[in-house]
């Protein structure tokens, strides 16, 4: 196990600039100045000790004197179900763009502060992402709508009703358009139906940002029917994937995170996993997971698909020149033909006729009945390109009256953004319900703004027979009224849409208590879909979106699609592709600041987009060797990047800097969607990365996300990009990473599973072994651990590296945000931090994440050196930090081998007793974002049972400790044993960390370890040849453990010391 | 010669200041009665008067043995119960109001509080020592007083001496012709002025040093609240459990100010008050009745009419109890979990008339009480996993858990 891991250039060259790096705790140097310049500082002694006099007399004429008068204002009318103080937590759904998460918002005296998986979903079992653990932060984003408004002016919801029933009514016959994202609500799908029958003429157009539309054109002539299928990733042995991000961003993510998770999970007695083979242009998340990763041209999508397919067939990957992608596409059909029905194979391409030829593959390998479901099909996407573009054809040839705008933007995402723009001007009524200032709503006469998800009611069908309600968790902030009932409303119905949706369910269930209690649930499954959940299933649902059942596989047109395919303009120059990153999506994310400054899973880089290119390209365009100790320094080193100019033919120009990312096609370069938005909608997203939905394309046919001959030129400038990638880099005993993570193959593991166990037992011989290492490897006295001992394990094999617990981690903590400048400064104030590491071939390097959070070491580096013992270890085993007591001498945090310790370098929070701590000037000026997170508004996120830290502590992962007191106090109170066993349907344990339970995949578990029935217990019992600790030979005697990575690759890891 | 003398002097100084400190440590079992009976007992008993129990002075002469009045303090319904005839006299004597138990309250303590009643003299001791105008003497109960004085006068006498030596000396160098230096005035003697310098830090920055532990703390804090609410009238005189309006005692961290429709729940029949008269802090007359009026303002009621509870406003009561935002407090923790009586920490509220914060709410208060309260180790089935001290129980190496040994004296219990 001598292969060489790397989390930076830097550490790969062992450059002299890495080296000190990972020596240094603070990478800063310290405003001080020493020597003969003390003297002659401006500064000066005598006026130091003025200012000390000076300031102690002020903080004590600040701090004493008087203590305010405080209030204590009760209720006037106590509401029965709500005690102050008192978490209540309701079933709802997350609705963004047809994507739809069954939650939990945790509401805490009338506000919700979190977001929690609803483990009844049997399509997330409880998990969430990155955009749905901060989805509660848009709720109290400062620059939402706040009342309705014509042209700009407010007005009231009965003036706006009035003017829009006359101007509607005044048409003259001219049809009205709703144009909305897709819709899979049945409620909403019948009111707009309501809708369009009262206006002659009038039509409903599905817009998709991200558009499906290759997959839906594909399947209505492979299966005839314009859907899309589920997939059952867990179901699958052999999964290819040909850039479909399916983990990070491709359809259902969550879905199949957790799917997927079922095949990686290694039974230690039996082990077997599935495998992922991946062909991609560019590093992508789900890429960064597989198995076996193949690079190709993102032109020759279809070429790799057409070659799997004729090598299914028997004729041999044609078509490819690459050697080693011929060699990948030959090993994947050889697998896929040895798993054949058991096997999966998806595609990331918009194109119609690269999906039909992935429909013949996965018809080929009997796919469709096990792991592809027709079944039940995936409503989260169904917008067609065409029908946009013919909707733009009509606005332009007269033929729309009336533009009504709910959940869509095409003014921003459609890939010709200014034909959309000049369109508008020619309709006379235009509306939006969008609840922020897009781009869209700048442009439209009256707007009514929509509710944000946790103030609404409503329904959703992601998959048929799979019904997710929402209900309220909050009454209305603002003026806003959810967009359905405006559609109700003018459909001249006289309920609400609360009192339509009510009824609608109530006859669909048959009477009130059925409907409360799937309201309770947040879920209700049609019949025989499931199999034992506590949601109440005696009722049959009929399906109200797509009628189910087995659609046939019809091949006629396959050969007319390779011939397309085939024929499709290849490239030699420089090619783009346009991704989408985990929490910014298509720009839904952009003015949250929780995912703006969530590292990128790959790039590591924060609040920017910015063209990814690969180590070949750097070194041709940019004369950068990342060989060499000196250029890979002076690239790394500085936060400023050189600018790019990147031109796509007749499409203009965008200036971005650049990131070297290992992994990408040498002749290909990348840039994320979602950025470039402007003040408007919010001081967030502003002047953070450029917009690029300009450069994709529309071909008649669908929206190509990725463009041919591209010109990329280097110019003078320089730009600065925020990477958290070479910050808490540290030395180890052996100078290798592989003592703080821990890699193998599948073939390793069958020839030899006790490896590591081995490893770590001769580590601990000298001290007696492995059981008498605590005690007898360290000159420090035992301490017993009596009752509860707390423990986390992370299973690195299922984890993904997706962000969700990095985001849930900020929310449930109050963990600040510190904005771009100071993440720049190695500021970053992550507790949870994942850690990525390269190895192997640069050109298409292994990766590996690793979530490192405070480790609550049992003998912790940290306690023995503070000062005023303001961290010092608990009888729980939990590394505990008064934050009161700590006067900032960053000590501990200098102490810490695995660099957890986060310093509150500034007031990013407000909870300073001096309000100008904030006011900064010149060095050390906090972003706009960080002014933001203070305003009143957004305060209302903070969790109340934990501290606001001020400014000059130091703070780190408490394995969220008001969660363990909280569940304590329940079993307590209660007067029976604390539960922490594995979580499921019918069991809830007393104590769930953020992390934990946000993760998609159940990577994480964390419960009591001095009791045998806990989660954590049993993982490290079943898994004791994976168990390791990181740097366990330093005696730190971690309470996280991980269980090694183990990759289902046939050769055995070699030693790979190269660089 | 002269400076070895001057040495000598300065160490016979502080050697005396030393004996003095000696002095006034040696009072501190009296002092801690003295502080353990304001904290506990105080706010029912006087040693020389009845309050809302019985006078204290000679309370040992009114029991067979101090044990007795060990398990009277710890459980005084236990006593009762028992049949215990002086007990039962004093029960019935006292309306039937049964005296806080003060579980917490070791023997030892108890002791001390008794000694400090024994050693309260009949009547109010005259003040002594009225001349002294030295910093000593302040706030140091009677003893001390004494001790201050008997140093003062040391000092003075020691001072005295010190000046007889050196015009002796001064005299002998006459004598022999030695030439004499001029003498310096003691206040312009750097010694002294040193020593002066000296005893004003210490003493200054004891008094500055209390002043800032005790910044931001309340005790005895009783301010005026929108409408005089009596806790002697409700929970008191008519037995309203604390629980009927402090609904969020036994479920969450709050143990909830009553919102207005609780208030009403009784008020709308109760529209006047007719019990005894009711005074204020100063001694100003309450008029019951108008304070029922300003409820039924904020609430928007009108006798004879109904309510309409969504009318009702709601009341601003004056915040009494504060805890630091940085510390977590959790009443369903301490009343269902730790069973701990409401009194423990609130004094004995149905004796107010107007509310006040009776504990310090300090951190060592806090921490003081879970190094001596046990859990409910037996009881609680949450206890049954510490089974190292199930072992130590059998075995008499322990014989109860506190809440220190679950870890309560920890950091992270109380600040997350």
């Amino acid at each position: 196990m001598d292969k060489k891991y790397w989390q930076n250039f830097g550490q790969m060259n062992e450059t002299k600039a890495s080296k000190k790096a990972s020596d240094d705790e603070f990478r800063e140097e310290l405003p001080f100045e020493f020597g003969d310049k003390l003297l002659k500082a401006p500064t000066q002694r005598r006026d130091f000790l003025k200012y000390l006099g000076f300031s102690t007399t002020a903080a004590m004429l600040a701090a004493s004197c008087e203590v305010p008068v405080r209030k204590a204002i009760p209720f006037a009318n106590k509401p029965e179900d709500i005690v102050p103080g008192v978490s209540n937590y309701y079933a709802t759904t997350y609705v963004q763009d047809g994507e739809a998460i069954s939650v939990l918002a945790k509401v805490r005296d009338g506000r919700p502060i979190k977001i929690e998986g609803n483990n009844l979903s049997t399509i997330t079992k409880g998990g969430t992402s990155a955009k749905v653990q901060a989805s509660v932060l848009s709720l109290y984003d400062t620059a939402r709508l706040r009342f309705p408004t014509i042209d700009g002016k407010e007005v009231t919801l009965a003036y706006i009703d009035q003017a829009i029933a006359g101007a509607l009514g005044s048409l003259g016959g001219a049809p009205i358009v709703l144009l909305t994202s897709t819709i899979n609500s049945p409620t909403t799908l019948q009111a707009i139906n309501q809708f369009l029958s009262k206006y002659a003429g009038s039509k409903h157009i599905v817009y998709d940002a991200d558009s499906y539309t290759g997959m839906l054109l594909a399947n209505q002539t492979s299966y005839g029917k314009k859907a899309i299928p589920s997939y059952n990733f867990d179901k699958a042995k052999v999964i290819v994937s040909i850039a479909a991000d399916f983990l990070g961003t491709w359809l259902s993510p969550i879905e199949f995170a957790s799917q997927y998770a079922v095949g990686r999970r290694l039974d230690e007695s039996n082990p077997a996993m599935s495998r992922h083979f991946q062909f991609e242009s560019i590093l992508s998340l789900t890429g960064s997971n597989a198995d076996e990763r193949y690079i190709h041209r993102p032109s020759e999508t279809g070429a790799v698909a057409v070659a799997l397919l004729n090598a299914l067939n028997g004729q041999g990957a044609s078509d490819i020149n690459d050697a080693k992608l011929k060699d990948g596409i030959t090993k994947a059909a050889t697998e896929l033909l040895a798993n054949k029905g058991n096997a999966l194979v998806v595609s990331g391409s918009n194109d119609p006729n690269v999906q039909q030829v992935i429909n013949a593959i996965n018809n080929a390998i009997g796919a469709e009945g096990s792991t592809i479901d027709w079944s039940v099909t995936n409503n989260s996407k169904a917008g067609i390109d065409i029908d946009f573009a013919g909707l733009l054809n009509d606005i332009n040839a007269g033929k729309v009256g009336a533009l009504l705008v709910a959940c869509a933007n095409p003014a921003y995402t459609w890939s010709n953004a200014k034909a959309f723009k000049d369109a508008l001007k020619n309709v006379k009524v235009t509306v939006s319900f969008n609840s922020k200032n897009d781009e869209t709503t700048q442009l439209c006469k009256y707007v009514i703004p929509d509710h944000h998800y946790l103030e609404s009611w409503g329904d959703a069908e992601p998959k048929t027979g799979f019904i997710s309600l929402m209900q309220p968790a909050i009454n209305p902030l603002f003026k806003t009224r959810q967009w359905q009932d405006s559609i109700v409303k003018w459909s001249g119905a006289a309920a609400d849409y609360h009192t339509y949706f009510r009824n609608y369910w109530n006859g669909k269930l048959g009477g009130e208590p059925a409907f409360n209690k799937a309201l309770q649930d947040g879920v209700l499954l049609a019949a025989g879909t499931i199999s034992d959940t506590a949601a109440d299933t005696s009722k049959t649902i009929t399906s109200s979106l797509k009628s189910a059942g087995i659609a046939s596989y019809n091949n006629a047109s396959i050969s007319s699609a390779v011939t397309a395919v085939s024929s499709t303009s290849k490239s030699t120059n420089t090619e783009l592709v346009l991704y989408k990153k985990v929490g910014i999506g298509c720009g839904e994310g952009s003015s949250n600041p929780w995912l703006q400054e969530m590292p990128d899973p790959v790039t590591r880089a924060t609040w920017d987009n910015y063209v990814i290119i690969s180590p070949a390209m750097a070194k041709s365009l940019l004369d950068i060797d990342l060989n060499d100790n000196g250029q890979s320094d002076a690239y790394e080193v500085h936060p400023a990047k050189k600018v790019l100019k990147v031109m796509v033919n007749g499409k203009g120009s965008v200036s971005l800097p650049f990131l070297i990312v290992p992994g990408v096609q040498p002749n290909t370069i990348g840039i994320a969607l979602g950025y470039g938005r402007t003040e408007k909608l919010g001081k967030v997203s502003e002047k953070v990365g450029q917009n690029v939905f300009l450069f994709a394309s529309f071909n008649g046919t669908y929206v190509d996300y990725s463009a041919l001959n591209v010109t990329v030129e280097k110019t003078s400038d320089k730009s600065d990009i925020a990477q958290i990638q070479t910050h808490n880099v540290y030395t180890t005993v052996t100078g290798g990473r592989a003592d703080v993570m821990k890699e193998l193959t599948l073939a390793d593991f069958k020839k030899e599973p006790d490896e590591i166990l081995n490893d770590r037992e001769k580590e601990a011989k000298p001290f007696g072994g492995l059981p008498a290492y605590e005690k007898q490897g360290t000159i420090y006295p035992y301490y017993d651990k009596p009752g509860i001992h707390w423990g986390m394990n992370v299973d690195l094999n299922t984890c993904i590296g997706c962000g969700a617990c990095v985001v849930a981690c900020h929310l449930e903590n109050n963990v600040p945000i510190v904005g771009k400048s100071e993440v720049k400064r190695f500021h970053d104030m992550h507790w949870l931090r994942i850690d990525r590491y390269y190895s192997g071939d640069m050109e298409n390097p292994t990766v590996v994440f690793q979530p490192l959070m405070c480790q609550h070491c049992d003998n912790a580096p940290c306690e023995n050196v503070c000062p005023v013992s303001a961290t010092n270890h608990s009888s729980e085993g939990l590394n505990q930090m008064a934050y009161n007591r700590c006067i900032g001498t960053k000590y501990c945090a200098n102490n810490c081998p695995y660099k957890v310790r986060r310093f509150n370098w500034a007031d990013y929070t407000g909870a300073d007793s001096f309000p100008d701590n904030q006011n900064f000037t010149g060095v050390g000026q906090l972003d706009p974002a960080v002014h933001v997170m203070n305003d009143d508004l957004t305060r209302m996120v903070l969790n109340p049972d934990v501290t606001v830290r001020a400014r000059g502590v130091m703070e780190k992962c408490t394995l969220c400790v008001q969660r363990c007191q909280e569940g304590k106090l329940k079993a307590k109170k209660e007067g029976r044993p604390l539960n922490t066993s594995l979580a499921s349907v019918s069991n809830m344990p007393d104590v769930q960390t953020a992390c934990q339970q946000a993760c998609p995949t159940n990577a994480i578990v964390f419960g009591n370890a001095n009791d045998k029935n806990s989660a954590v217990s049993q993982v490290r019992f079943n898994n004791k040849f994976r168990l390791f600790h990181s740097l366990e030979q330093l005696h730190t005697l971690p309470n996280v453990s991980y269980l090694a990575k183990v990759r289902n690759r046939d050769e055995e890891m070699v030693n790979n010391k190269e660089g | 010669m002269f400076k070895l003398r001057r040495i000598a002097t300065i160490k016979t100084f502080i050697y005396l200041l030393f004996l003095s400190a000696l002095l006034y440590s040696t009072n501190s079992s009296a002092q801690d009665g003295h502080a353990l009976f304001q904290a506990n007992c105080a706010s029912c008993h006087k040693v020389n008067a009845k309050l809302v129990g019985p006078a204290l002075a000679g309370v040992e002469s009114r029991w067979p043995s101090r044990d007795k009045i060990h398990s009277w303090v710890h459980n005084s319904s236990a006593v009762i119960k028992s049949g215990d005839q002086y007990a039962v006299s004093l029960y019935n004597e006292f309306a039937k109001t049964q005296m806080t138990a003060f579980p917490q309250l070791g023997d030892k303590d108890i002791d001390a509080i008794l000694d400090y009643i024994k050693s309260t003299p009949a009547t109010p001791a005259a003040a002594v020592g009225t001349t002294t105008t030295g910093a000593s003497s302040e706030n140091n109960g009677d003893r001390s007083i004494i001790f201050g004085v008997l140093t003062l006068i040391l000092a003075i006498v020691a001072f005295t001496l010190l000046q007889v030596n050196a015009n002796l000396k001064k005299m002998a160098d006459d004598k022999e012709g030695v030439p004499a230096h001029e003498p310096i005035a003691f206040w312009r003697n750097k010694t002294y002025i040193t020593l002066g310098t000296l005893i004003i830090f210490l003493i200054g920055g004891y008094y500055v040093t209390q002043g800032a532990i005790g910044l931001g703390r309340q005790q005895k804090y009783q301010p005026r609240q929108p409408i005089f609410f009596s806790h002697k009238v409700h929970p008191g005189i008519n037995q309203i459990n604390c629980q009927y309006c402090h609904v969020g005692v036994y479920q969450g961290k709050q143990a909830t100010i009553p919102s207005v429709n609780i208030c009403m729940n009784c008020h709308m029949a109760i529209q006047e008050y007719k019990g005894e008269q009711l005074t204020d802090a100063n001694g100003n007359e309450i008029n019951g009745t108008a304070e029922i009026q300003k409820l039924y303002k904020y609430a928007g009621f009108e006798p004879g009419k109904p309510w309409d509870a969504s009318k009702a406003k709601s009341i601003e009561w004056v915040r009494i109890h504060n805890l630091p935002d940085h510390v977590y407090f959790n009443h369903s923790q301490h009343v269902v979990a730790g069973k701990v009586q409401c009194q423990t920490c609130h004094g004995q509220v149905t004796s107010y008339n107007e509310m006040y914060q009776y504990s310090s709410l300090a951190m060592g208060w806090c921490l003081n009480c879970h190094r001596s309260t046990k859990v409910q180790f037996e009881t609680n089935g949450f206890y049954s996993m510490y089974e190292k001290y199930k072992e130590d129980i059998k075995n008499h190496r322990m014989d109860s858990v506190t809440v220190k040994d679950i870890g309560g004296a920890e950091c992270q219990k109380c600040h997350y």
